[in-house]
């Protein structure tokens, strides 16, 4: 196996950042902070962790991943033209009308396997996945991306106690611990913590990882489930706006719209983050 | 499989000493359980999620024991889980009551199941006011519009054990989601000599020749054939129109019924906006038939009375008596 934390995983998180920023130039711009905040959490799972063919996208014998913080759809289809799901000047097409890529995910979209947009569906829809791996014996894997904000829908805890309760331990959710949703922070609204405590007291396996750190997210997504008959869930503390550090952790990330020179100024401090990382190298 | 216990009723009239009633007609969502006891031993595909309602409370599945799943008073997350196992081939029953299905769980439906054109199957017990004094919060008088404005859903109404039976059995492999609406306690069932029931077909249960009575359910079904009895009896032929489909609608039905009667007077058990006598109308209206449309159903107001089942009918004007009313409406008498 090689180094996940490497090179190249980088320069991918790099590119799906960059075609993020991109897709936030059209008219009605983009969840920019928290598609930013879950770069690193998609490009593991595609590139690392998730036994997938772009080549086939309905194997039956394919993992799952279900964006149930849909309104990240600009991260996920960068992160899939990124895998090889769809041809990357799809992203350039991005909110155009009768296009296939919109601001929260269909089917229509290879590599999306359940359309989102609502909060608080997709853990549910996961443990119906993993419900009938479990009764065909399957080893394939589900894992649901969950915004932390989206934990305040009720229909969360439902499918929380539901997986654990019926051993559900191939599916896997992952919760973009960003700490802020639109009007603020997570803990300034409803709050979540004891965050890990809540998710334990209802019967998952719970670790917590750094989520920008590649390697930490590998082997905390690559080992799930460590507990036979018991879900997991691997809380990724994140930055929202995460890679340009004058938006990183702001209220004001959750939603932009870059033209111009703002647009000009995300894709230079990228492209100056590469040049550093490359001369490190 | 076998039934080694009978489910515990919730509820009930006292005990009482003295001769039990002549048979008393299975409650439809017995009739529904043997039909997937049934179905769940020939395919595997088939998986019965329950909300903790009680149904199958005894029952030995044998082989398919992995298959019954019960998920605990969440009806959110029970629609969403089967979503999930449709997508993955499998043929998954939900059950809860009429109310819970139609609007607490009304998203998940929306979105997890129609949308992604799953062939879940919504088993929903206390339709109308069959919850009786259960009260307001277990009537359902909005599921059959609810459900019928979802693209791709089928919302079928039997009308007593055996139409239950066969179109349970019938759109076991209809592809797309189906909305089984049924009663919470059995009722009479139909007169003899009706045809077997097929999914999108009304059924005539009586000829006429002044007047078209449509009517989906149990009781509105008894009700129009009560009032076309009545009719009869002062010279006007009254037609009868069992629609166990409400979705999708037997339009020919009403086309043919509208050449050959003077108007159609329809019966549900449900609010008057948004269900049965909804479709009939607009359907009336937009193939221009040119015949007036009356309903029977409960008007803009929650329910009326306290009690059963019957009285709540009685008390909200599904009844006998109430259809002659506006069949005399429609003759223009």
């Amino acid at each position: 196996m090689t180094d996940p934390d490497d090179a190249e995983l980088r320069e991918r998180c790099l590119r799906v950042r960059e075609s993020i920023v991109r897709m936030c130039a059209n008219p009605d711009g983009g969840h920019l902070g928290g598609s930013m905040s879950m770069v690193e959490i998609l490009v593991t799972l595609y590139h690392r962790v998730l036994r997938i063919d772009p080549a086939e996208p309905t194997a039956p014998d394919r993992d799952l991943l279900i964006l149930s913080k849909g309104h990240g759809a600009i991260g996920l289809y960068a992160a899939l033209a990124e895998r090889g799901f769809f041809p990357a000047d799809w992203l350039d097409r991005y909110a155009a009308a009768d296009e296939p890529l919109t601001a929260h995910p269909t089917r229509a979209v290879p590599g999306v396997e359940m359309p989102t947009g609502s909060l608080g569906h997709g853990l549910s829809v996961g443990a119906g996945f993993a419900l009938d791996f479990r009764l065909t014996g399957s080893d394939r894997r589900c894992f649901v991306i969950l915004g932390d904000g989206e934990l305040q829908e009720g229909s969360n805890w439902e499918a929380a106690m539901a997986a654990s309760a019926h051993r559900l331990d191939r599916l896997v959710a992952v919760v973009d611990r960003n700490r802020l949703q639109i009007t603020g922070p997570t803990e300034d609204a409803v709050g979540l913590e004891p965050l890990a405590d809540r998710w334990r007291s209802f019967g998952w396996e719970v670790v917590e990882v750094d989520g920008h750190d590649l390697t930490a997210l590998h082997t905390a997504l690559g080992e799930a489930p460590r507990v036979s008959g018991r879900p997991t869930v691997v809380i990724a503390h994140t930055v929202k706006g995460k890679g340009l550090p004058y938006i990183e952790g702001q209220t004001r990330s959750h939603y932009a719209r870059l033209t111009g020179k703002p647009a000009k100024r995300a894709l230079a401090v990228l492209g100056a983050h590469r040049r550093r990382t490359e001369q490190s190298a | 499989m076998t039934i080694t216990q009978q489910p515990p009723e919730v509820t009930g009239p006292p005990a009482v000493i003295g001769p039990p009633p002549v048979v008393a007609p299975p409650a439809p969502r017995e009739v529904h359980r043997d039909v997937l006891i049934d179905l769940m031993a020939r395919d595997e595909r088939v998986v019965c999620l329950d909300s903790d309602t009680g149904l199958f409370a005894g029952v030995d599945w044998g082989a398919a024991a992995d298959r019954y799943i019960n998920l605990g008073i969440a009806e959110q997350n029970m629609m969403s889980v089967a979503a999930g196992l449709a997508r993955s081939g499998r043929i998954p029953y939900v059950h809860t009551m009429a109310t819970f299905a139609a609007t607490r769980a009304l998203e998940q439906v929306k979105l997890d199941i129609a949308y992604n054109e799953v062939p879940v199957r919504i088993v929903a017990t206390h339709g109308g006011l069959s919850g009786g004094h259960y009260g307001t919060s277990h009537h359902s008088l909005e599921d059959v519009g609810v459900m019928r404005m979802l693209p791709g859903m089928t919302v079928l109404v039997p009308s007593d054990a055996a139409t239950t039976r066969e179109l349970d059995r019938a759109s076991t492999y209809r592809p797309g989601p189906v909305y089984l609406r049924l009663g919470r306690s059995g009722t009479p069932d139909l007169p003899a000599g009706a045809e077997t029931p097929e999914i999108g077909r009304a059924r005539s249960l009586r000829a006429g020749t002044d007047v078209t009575l449509v009517a989906s359910g149990p009781y509105p079904v008894l009700a129009a054939l009560e009032a076309a009895g009545d009719l009869a009896t002062v010279g006007v032929s009254a037609e009868v129109l069992e629609v166990h489909t409400v979705k999708p609608l037997d339009t020919e039905a009403l086309v043919a019924a509208a050449e050959h009667t003077t108007g159609l007077v329809v019966v549900e058990e449900h609010w008057a906006a948004g269900g049965l006598g909804s479709a009939v109308a607009e359907c009336v209206a937009e193939l221009g038939l040119a015949r007036p449309v009356r309903r029977v159903a409960v008007g803009d107001h929650f329910t009326r009375g306290r009690g059963g089942h019957r009285h709540l009918l009685a008390a909200n004007g599904i009844t006998a008596e109430e259809v002659a009313a506006r069949v005399w409406e429609v003759l223009g008498r």
